[in-house]
């Protein structure tokens, strides 16, 4: 029993991270308006980038900025002393992506409202069937 | 459709936490994370770049050729909601609104009609128009200029503390916007039109690619900014940092140009006439 | 860090995810967006990965609030779910 709450609580950032990962991924999921589901994307993103700056973490260690300037010696940097700084640099690029497709997909959303003058998915659904049911019968 | 979502979610967060029980613990500075490329890049970038911030080192340096992926994925991101929404026929609306300053009538004139003459008196305003608000223009007059140096300085400080050209870049566009929220949308197309933010986009990119092939004239790899000592009178380690800073201003500049076209787009839906 | 610090900027960080995507107020739910994404930031400064954190923090809450409220603004604001 002590070994599974100890199991519990090290690792509480990364059950909160998958906490997180699955709220996202059930509003893309099951949220039928278009925009929720835009804003649950983001929050998958969000979260699979705070996964990875967890990772990185380590304690003790200070940020990836080397003390420098008049008053440090030169001595041997240690790399210990330092946070991993290669998941903040695929984060970096992560977070740019995630902004572009924020923008590509809201411009689809309301190039999609101009088109059909809803944004819930089973309204447009079921235009789109009516559509095609009258291209075939009529 | 929301039992079986729920069941999904479910199933996968058992998954993922099943899979998180092997991880190492939170904090670990033995975990596989951070023993295999991160040491040498955390002990060398000092003295092989002369750059202090280790982040903006490995993102401009030493993975060169993913920010400039990255900087390609942007501008894409750009050009494709341009060719998504933007609306070119001139379609006459069906009416336009006009407000007299010096007496605040508002003239609604339909479509085919003349509109008034242009004169210092008549102001054209949006169909979603708000009253002149003097609170948000002047405090906006002020940020404006301030965030913009903000934003050159965050640029050009990339190398000693957090920042960067992604960074600075937003920034500046974020200004743009400000502006464009806080007056109309047409004083801002009138100042930052959409064509010089389409060549500022290609601009950017353009600056990191000719980087490249600059290094690759002057006879070493693409992207090996250790060749371009010969041009700034330095050893290989300070060509480097200045290397890393011509890509940082050309990732800027076309992040801050996406930025300010994504906001035209979206905001008057294509058509570039009105918006917030 | 402090752990408690931490425990509870996740927390908050949870909340405004849930709550994101419950309201039925597009509007409000971009605000609620913003407010998650700022609270990300902090919790990512707070575990030392700081360009990431100025990255979100002008992205986050400068753009993607902006290009959600343009959106919304556009589109209809009501939502059935």
């Amino acid at each position: 029993m002590n070994d599974l709450f100890t199991l519990v609580v090290s690792k509480a950032n990364y059950w909160m991270t998958i906490a997180l990962m699955m709220v996202g991924l059930y509003a893309m999921i099951a949220k039928q308006n278009l925009v929720k589901k835009i804003i649950g994307m983001n929050i998958l993103q969000t979260a699979v980038i705070l996964f990875f700056i967890t990772i990185g973490a380590k304690r003790d260690a200070t940020i990836p900025i080397v003390k420098h300037g008049p008053d440090s010696h030169s001595q041997g940097l240690l790399a210990v002393d330092y946070i991993n700084p290669l998941p903040h640099v695929l984060m970096l690029t992560a977070i740019v992506v995630a902004v572009s497709t924020l923008g590509v997909a809201l411009a689809l959303a309301i190039q999609i409202y101009r088109r059909y003058r809803s944004l819930d998915e089973e309204e447009i659904l079921s235009q789109l069937k009516a559509d095609t049911s009258e291209v075939n019968h009529g | 459709m929301k039992p079986a979502a729920i069941i999904i979610v479910l199933l996968f967060g058992a998954l993922l936490g099943y899979a998180a029980m092997d991880f190492p613990p939170w904090g670990d500075p033995a975990a596989p994370a951070s023993v295999h490329v991160s040491p040498y890049y955390i002990e060398h970038s000092l003295t092989q770049t002369s750059v202090p911030n280790i982040v903006t080192a490995v993102l401009a340096d030493y993975r060169g050729y993913d920010t400039l992926f990255e900087t390609i994925v942007i501008f894409s991101a750009g050009v494709a909601c341009l060719f998504l929404m933007r609306v070119f026929r001139h379609t006459e609306p069906d009416s336009r609104m006009y407000r007299h300053l010096p007496s605040g009538i508002t003239l609604r004139v339909a479509k085919g009609y003349a509109p008034p003459p242009e004169s210092r008196e008549f102001e054209r305003i949006d169909l979603t128009w708000v009253p002149y608000n003097l609170v948000v223009k002047t405090t906006s007059r002020l940020i404006v200029p301030f965030s913009q140096l903000f934003a050159l300085y965050v640029i050009a400080h990339g190398h000693h503390s957090p920042g960067g050209g992604f960074q600075g870049g937003v920034i500046l566009g974020a200004s743009i916007v400000l502006y464009a929220i806080a007056t109309n949308m047409r004083a801002s197309l009138a100042r930052f039109s959409e064509k010089r933010a389409v060549g500022l986009c290609v601009l950017g990119v353009f600056i990191y690619a000719g980087t490249g092939v600059l290094c690759m004239l002057l006879g070493a790899n693409y992207l090996d900014y250790g060749a371009l000592a010969v041009l700034f009178a330095g050893d290989g380690v300070a060509a480097r940092s200045h290397g890393i800073l011509m890509v940082e201003v050309g990732v800027g500049i076309t992040v801050m140009a996406v930025m300010v076209h994504l906001y035209y787009s979206l905001a008057s839906s294509g058509r570039h006439d009105e918006g917030l | 860090m402090i752990w408690q610090i931490e425990f509870v900027v996740l927390l908050i960080v949870l909340i405004c995810g849930i709550a994101a995507i419950s309201v039925r107020d597009l509007l409000g739910a971009a605000i609620l967006f913003g407010a998650y994404s700022f609270m990300m930031c902090l919790l990512w400064a707070i575990m030392g990965a700081v360009d990431v954190a100025f990255t979100e923090a002008s992205v986050g809450a400068g753009i993607s609030t902006v290009l959600f409220v343009a959106a919304v603004f556009r589109t209809s604001r009501r939502t059935k779910d």
